[in-house]
């Protein structure tokens, strides 16, 4: 029997001290060697890079055993301290918007890269980052965290602000259930000294009101109602069973309640209406409207969004694809609007500028002066500069085709998924892994509604558990072309077929590594990772 | 299929309960149903889903019930419409109606459920079995022998302790410790007449196209005396293919790590 069976066990030998972000507290707890502790980290990180090839954790855990203090006595440098971004769905995305929109409009920033969400990660990206001599020179941290691991970064790091998404059922197998999930992100919201920004659409999320801390502040980010099918809730999953097609059983088909059987083949859609709390216990009775909005996302275009801040409704061409990251671009918006007000207010953002009075700090004050004039147009003009991240959106031209790569985790990022790229004159591809970053359990499929693929059909499936996949498709009636578990295979034949016809492909986490790796070998791939 | 007929037809309408499928459909149960509405389809007959909630009415006929797991807040809202519906609950099983209930709905099928701090939560008694809460979860690929229904290929992930009265029959033995209905005496799941409780999920119907069957078959024969399928070739071909599918996904399946 593996050994991760209990829920937030993963993060081990983590320091249990809590340092609030002031140079004061900082210098606390610094062990005699600690000035070393960058130069061994660094030298860790290195050695691990010719070893292997990608840094990854290993040297955050040498500077961890060595130096437990060492990440909220660099973190606790920062003069406006850390913006901390959780929840199932969107952290990646987000948190790249949330970190670009902040240097564009002039800031400093630090943020940890794709993948290393988990405080470990955090550990290592800053060590990267830190000089010899232990400083950072950055004016925040913007860092996305796993759910169990925020609560073990909270533990030693106070955020100043928060930004939790949504609870949504995702790799039940690590998290045991969505209440669960939502109780570690309600650590996190008690945690939060400046502002916690809460999704007003999600009844788990919006009821963390309840648990900020007295002295800190609530700021929602939601979506106007006219956008609110494309966002059914977690508790609406239920009832994706779909059964037009069934020929003699089609016609007896009904329905003891209205959702049974509702689907019309356009996957979220079908869902209209149902996505609004239920004000049942788990909301405490609230209802969107009746709290307000700092950033409302309003409509959505053709690269265009609309958001609605301060009672106007301003547009803006964006490079972003989909609803559901114009929905976390509503979200960014109103915690980097909790970051503008902290500047504005000036109640942080003077300690280490003008108690040190070193350029880097004169510059630093530069710098948040200069953002403080920032404005609503010079957020939206921010904003409309940011690019997908990795795999949410991302686009690679492939021999004369367009090929979309998409990442899916979650039934719920799915279904977004699919309701926002219409299969329609493309080629579609699913890869489907089981390993631990995508989730063992493969009953989350189950919960995806397929149907809207009916009519394109799917011309590749590939990955570890291509053929539960296929299965699953197989019960929404969707054509398959080819089923292929060899994904490099599957993947160079699926991307050289039908030159010039774009492709969708959806992917779970490790085969969308291994895709990009694929088609890196035939064309160009950027590095997509958040942060620089 | 040996009944093929030759042409295609409907065989009758077999209405199938689809139970609590908003509070309790935590590990894609919906799969189950689907299952069994396409298969019952492909048999000649004509599916007749009723989704049932909370305070909704039995339908006119029940053929089958299908129940799955749910979170700790939506066995909270379903327990007390479970102990009102008790008593038809208990005269459907007596009478032979077949049900698989998943996960959380296996448990309150039981005597008994006993939380961690000792409070005792009435079940329904349906199957005799207790579940005994427990720190720690059961989670993983599992594959269970059954002598009916061959290899049982699913998924598991409970924190209870499931104990079979003595006599009661397992779905299926397991091979390891640590795993099934409480890690100890190697059982998974229970049979009591023609219902089954697992902790199976997956969804388990799909890749245990046996199981289905079974449930479809015991539907049949209680509502029409047998089962007959109406099927030309083309049923009988897609079935064949979508068993096919099943047993690929199968093989992987038993073959990945816990």
């Amino acid at each position: 029997m593996a050994s991760r069976n209990t829920t937030v066990q993963q993060p081990v030998a983590e320091n249990q001290t809590t340092v609030t972000p002031s140079p004061v507290d900082a210098k606390t707890r610094r062990p005699w060697h600690a000035f070393a502790t960058p130069l061994i980290g660094k030298a860790v990180r290195k050695a691990a890079r010719l070893a292997h090839s990608g840094g990854s954790a290993f040297p955050g855990k040498i500077a961890e055993t060595i130096d437990p203090g060492f990440l909220a006595r660099t973190l606790g440098q920062l003069p406006l301290g850390v913006v901390l971004v959780s929840g199932t769905n969107g952290k990646t995305t987000t948190t790249r918007m949330v970190a670009s929109v902040l240097e564009n409009l002039g800031l400093k920033v630090f943020t940890n890269p794709t993948g290393s969400n988990f405080t470990r990660g955090v550990v290592s990206a800053l060590l990267d980052r830190v000089t010899l001599g232990g400083r950072l020179d950055a004016d925040i941290a913007v860092l996305e965290l796993d759910e169990a691991y925020a609560v073990h970064f909270v533990r030693q790091v106070k955020p100043r602000h928060c930004l939790l998404l949504n609870v949504m059922r995702d790799q039940l197998d690590r998290f045991g259930e969505i209440d669960n999930t939502a109780r570690l992100l309600s650590s996190v919201a008690e945690a939060t000294t400046g502002t916690v920004v809460l999704n007003r659409e999600d009844p788990r999320i919006a009821a963390l009101a309840d648990v900020a801390p007295a002295t800190a502040s609530v700021r929602y980010f939601g979506l106007d109602a006219s956008l609110r099918s494309f966002f059914p809730s977690d508790d609406d999953m239920a009832t994706t069973v779909s059964l037009p097609g069934l020929g003699a059983a089609a016609e007896h088909m009904e329905s003891g309640q209205a959702s049974a059987a509702a689907s019309d083949g356009s996957g979220v859609a079908g869902k209209a209406g149902q996505s609004c709390p239920d004000g049942d216990s788990d909301t405490g009775g609230r209802t969107p409207e009746a709290l307000p909005a700092d950033v409302a996302l309003m409509a959505v275009g053709d690269h265009q969004a609309t958001f609605r801040i301060d009672g106007a409704d301003l547009t803006t061409p964006v490079r972003l694809e989909g609803v559901y990251n114009l929905y976390n671009a509503a979200a960014a918006l109103a915690v980097v609007r909790a970051v503008l007000a902290d500047i504005r207010r000036g109640t942080i953002g003077t300690t280490r500028a003008e108690s040190t009075g070193s350029p880097d700090s004169d510059a630093s004050a530069a710098r948040m002066t200069l953002v403080a004039q920032s404005d609503t147009d010079a957020l939206m003009a921010a904003l409309s500069t940011v690019t997908p991240a990795f795999g949410r959106g991302e686009s690679i031209d492939v021999n004369g085709s367009t090929v979309e790569l998409l990442l899916v985790k979650n039934p719920m990022g799915f279904r977004l998924s699919l309701a926002s790229f219409p299969p329609e004159e493309h080629d579609t591809m699913i890869c489907i892994n089981d390993e631990y970053a995508d989730g063992r359990d493969m009953s989350w499929l189950w919960d995806v509604d397929f149907t809207s693929l009916r009519g394109t059909g799917v011309a590749m499936v590939s990955g570890v558990r291509a053929w539960d996949m296929a299965l699953r498709l197989e019960y929404d009636q969707v054509p398959v072309a080819e089923v292929d578990t060899e994904l490099d295979k599957a993947v160079e034949r699926f991307v050289t077929a039908n030159p010039g016809t774009p492709k969708h492909i959806y992917c779970t986490y490790t085969a969308m590594l291994a895709v990009r790796a694929r088609l890196g070998r035939m064309t160009e791939v950027a590095d997509a990772g958040v942060g620089r | 299929m040996s009944e093929t007929n030759e042409t295609n037809g409907v065989a009758g309408v077999i209405d199938v309960v689809s139970l609590y499928p908003k509070d309790m459909n935590i590990y894609g149960d919906s799969g189950n149903v689907l299952t069994v509405a396409r298969r019952l389809a492909l048999y000649g007959y004509a599916p007749r889903i009723h989704e049932i909630n909370q305070g909704d009415p039995w339908p006119e006929r029940v053929d089958m019930i299908l129940g799955g797991g749910g979170q700790d807040t939506g066995q909270k809202k379903i327990i007390d419409d479970l102990f009102a519906r008790a008593d038809d609950l208990r005269r459907f099983a007596a009478d032979g109606v077949p049900m698989l209930m998943i996960c959380g709905l296996y448990q309150l099928f039981g005597h008994y459920f006993e939380t961690i701090d000792g409070t005792r939560l009435d079940g329904i008694g349906i199957i005799g079995a207790h579940t005994i809460g427990r720190d720690v979860r059961m989670i993983g690929n599992l594959v269970e022998h059954s002598a009916h229904f061959g290899d049982i290929i699913g998924y598991e992930n409970h924190s209870g302790q499931t104990f079979l009265d003595p006599g009661v029959e397992p779905l299926g033995r397991v091979d390891h410790d640590g795993t099934g209905n409480n890690g100890e005496d190697h059982t998974e799941g229970a049979r009591v007449n023609n219902v089954i409780g697992t902790y199976m999920h997956g969804s388990l119907l799909p890749k245990n196209p046996a199981i289905a069957d079974f449930l479809i078959r015991a539907a049949a024969e209680r509502r029409y005396g047998a089962f007959e399928p109406r099927q030309a070739k083309d049923r009988v071909a897609e079935l064949a293919r979508i068993d096919g599918i099943a047993a690929k996904a199968r093989a992987v399946a038993a073959g990945r790590p816990r």
